[in-house]
């Protein structure tokens, strides 16, 4: 039997990967604002805030303890039980935000957690205030040092959007099935969607090594691992 | 009226007894060197006068400003209060021009033009106008702990504290970290500085304070606490420091 | 979301329970496969000449490349394209089972290299073979260090067990949506039910690997950082 493909599936195929791609940074950029905020509330909040402290654990654990496919049906498929209904995109979106934000908490936490306890104290002793000292000394180092992580969580989050396609979105993987469906060539359309990922992977690799190396400043060590 | 008045601070970590009752005060324009044996509370007695380190009892004066005061606003404190650490605990994600003004701006509120021209003065005063573009990871130790000297004096302090400021250094750095200590107390700067430096004890100190666990066995002028102690227990832990450090007189 | 959803649900359970179990065959057997091969292709990116190395490197980097869905569904129907039938279980078990290990090749180089050169010098001097020294000195040590990471792996992949749904493995996830398509109101109690338990498995797995590290440990071997 011999492999046919083509060149027609490319331009459906495309639009399928900008759909993956929009999906991907909107989630990604989601999810590092809600990372950031459980990250700072799982370091910092004590004391009369330490409720908050506990909601922000336990959120983390619910949701890296669970399938991320198991929240996408209970988003997509769930909550309509109580009247929420979403687009198959929208469901994908929320499905996904929140599930890397709780990954991306524990990357941030990481990386607040291994900035010196001193230099906390040399901020304290200049006269800032805490929080002062969190928004200008902490975070931008701990931005730094969350990069390589990060990294692997773009891309993760990238080939994991493919779950979408189970509620009905037309992303890359999706549309492949889709035209797979229809003329059973299935081998060749999914050789193909695997080399576009792949391509994506890559360039995504490379773009986050340079801006790695962008950021770098001299001493604040970006232990990188490989992505 | 005394520029600080310490007293009788006390401070417990778990059941361990750090501080047990420690008074002093300090004159506008004082150098006052503390000594003492590893883990006698050195460290803890300047973190609490900033409130670093909360004390458990005892108060603190700044002026005529309670630093141990309920309502105090401790951020304006520790502004006027420099504070120079054993390891430099510089910012490691900004230049050493940035490590100056941050204070300067965040704290002081200064526009950027003002904190840039505060910071390069203070930079120039330590003698690294030329390092100023350089992050942390790029400078010596000393030159780590002169612009840490800076990032203090960019605040105007009434008065630094300075804990061991030459104990992380190799031999041939300590002299230049020194030699801006030696400056700043002739300029009149008011300063407490714990150090094994012997030798810059005696020649800059105006006077010595001898702890050990906890409380301050013995304090003085240099002249009395090397040549004729009254406490044994000084006279003893001078020699040996001095014997250690190579600064017999 | 109504008590009576919840009622409806409960006789329903021991449904997903079957389906859970499938997930749990499955997780046994990519586990499986991925820690013989992980260990194989470690070795030859530390040990075997260098042609070798290139074409592991590239084995991992496609693994970890690709959607473990499109890996799925390139498993599943690819051979069927050449009038070789598979399973749908058979299918996910290789496919995810070679997606991990590629990670846990990852994890087992570390661990290899984070192992002094003395250790195998000290052995070669005692006239141990190359074989040797691998077999008795390295790999002794390595999967000791590697069971951090491989808690994590094992985390990750149990989840992804739910991913053989795409292709019609009938696990838990499709257990549930038989449910669920026949009676829309229990789909979200029978989702959370789900959720819940792997939130169950997920705490006692890492428990369970946590007793075997301690179980394992040995004074001055553990791992960094
Ligand atoms: N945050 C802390 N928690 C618990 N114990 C502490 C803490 N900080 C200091 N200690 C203990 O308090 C004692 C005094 O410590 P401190 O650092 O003040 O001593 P020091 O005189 O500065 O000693 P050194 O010359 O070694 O710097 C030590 O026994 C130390 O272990
Ligand atoms: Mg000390």
């Amino acid at each position: 039997m011999n492999l046919v493909f083509d060149w027609a599936w490319l331009p459906q195929l495309g639009r399928g990967l900008v759909l993956t791609v929009e999906l991907t940074a909107a989630c990604m950029a989601l999810g590092a604002l809600g990372g950031l905020v459980l990250a700072l509330l799982r370091v910092y909040a004590r004391g009369w805030l330490s409720p908050l402290y506990a909601l922000a654990s336990a959120y983390v654990h619910l949701f890296r303890g669970t399938p991320l496919l198991v929240q996408l049906m209970i988003v997509h498929f769930g909550l309509p039980n109580v009247g929420i209904v979403f687009t198959p995109f929208v469901s994908g979106l929320v499905a996904m935000a929140l599930n890397t934000a709780a990954y991306q908490a524990e990357y941030f936490r990481g990386a607040i957690q291994s900035v010196k306890a001193g230099q906390m104290m040399a901020a304290r002793s200049v006269g800032l205030t805490r929080l002062q000292a969190i928004r200008h000394v902490i975070i931008p180092q701990a931005l730094r040092l969350v990069i390589p992580p990060w990294s692997n969580e773009l891309i993760y989050m990238l080939k994991y959007s493919s779950i979408v396609y189970m509620v009905g979105a037309a992303d890359l993987m999706g549309v492949g099935r889709t035209i797979a469906a229809k003329n059973f060539r299935f081998l060749e359309l999914f050789l193909v969607v695997a080399a576009i990922y792949l391509a994506v992977v890559l360039l995504l690799t490379l773009t986050m090594r340079w801006v790695e190396k962008r950021l770098r400043v001299p001493g604040l060590g970006t232990s990188g691992r490989g992505a | 009226m005394p520029l600080l008045r310490v007293e009788d601070l006390h401070k417990r970590y778990g059941t361990e007894e750090v501080l047990r009752g420690v008074s002093l005060t300090v004159v506008k324009g004082e150098t006052k060197v503390v000594i003492g044996p590893s883990g006698t509370g050195k460290s803890t007695l300047l973190r609490c006068i900033n409130r670093l380190t909360e004390p458990d009892r005892g108060r603190v004066w700044l002026g005529d400003t309670e630093v141990t005061g309920k309502g105090t606003n401790l951020n304006r404190i520790r502004s006027q209060i420099g504070f120079v650490f054993q390891d430099f605990n510089l910012f490691t994600h900004l230049t050493a021009l940035d490590n100056v003004r941050l204070g300067p701006l965040r704290v002081k509120g200064l526009g950027k033009k003002e904190a840039t021209e505060r910071a390069m003065a203070e930079l120039a005063r330590v003698g690294l106008a030329d390092k100023a573009g350089a992050y942390p990871a790029e400078l010596s130790g000393g030159q780590q702990q002169r612009v840490s000297i800076a990032r203090a004096l960019a605040m105007d302090p009434q008065l630094i504290l300075f804990d061991e400021p030459t104990s992380a250094l190799d031999p041939e750095l300590i002299g230049e970290v020194l030699g801006v200590m030696v400056k700043l107390a002739e300029e009149g700067m008011t300063m407490i500085v714990v150090t094994h430096e012997m030798g810059f004890a005696r020649s800059v100190a105006d006077e010595i304070v001898f702890m050990e666990r906890g409380v301050i066995v013995e304090q003085g002028s240099p002249e009395k606490m090397f040549r004729s102690p009254e406490v044994a227990r000084t006279g003893d832990f001078l020699r040996k420091i001095s014997e250690l450090y190579g600064d017999a007189a | 979301m109504t008590l009576e959803a919840w009622s409806q649900l409960w006789p329903k359970v021991p449904v997903l329970l079957q389906g859970l179990v499938v997930n749990l065959e499955l997780l046994a057997g990519l586990l499986s496969l991925g820690l013989v091969i992980g260990v194989a292709v470690a070795l030859v990116e530390v040990y075997a000449p260098r042609p070798f190395r290139a074409l592991a490197l590239a084995y991992e980097w496609f693994f970890r490349g690709v959607p473990e869905l499109v890996l799925l569904f390139l498993f599943y129907f690819g051979p069927s394209q050449f009038g070789v039938d598979i399973s749908a279980f058979l299918a996910a078990v290789l496919a995810l089972g070679f997606r991990s290990s590629a990670y846990q090749s990852q994890i087992f180089r570390g661990a290899i290299q984070a192992i002094s050169p003395g250790q195998s010098l000290a052995a070669r001097s005692l006239g141990m073979s190359r074989l040797g020294v691998i077999r008795h000195v390295i790999l002794p040590q390595a999967l000791r260090l590697s069971l951090a990471g491989w808690s994590n792996e094992f985390s990750s992949v149990l989840k992804d067990t739910t991913l053989a749904y795409g292709i019609g493995v009938v696990e838990v996830m499709r257990q549930a949506r038989y449910l669920t398509a026949r009676n829309f109101p229990l789909a979200l109690p029978a989702f959370i039910v789900v959720a819940l338990m792997f939130l169950i498995l997920t705490y006692a797995g890492n428990w369970g690997i946590g007793l075997l590290e301690r179980r394992l440990r040995v004074p001055g071997l553990e791992a960094r950082g």
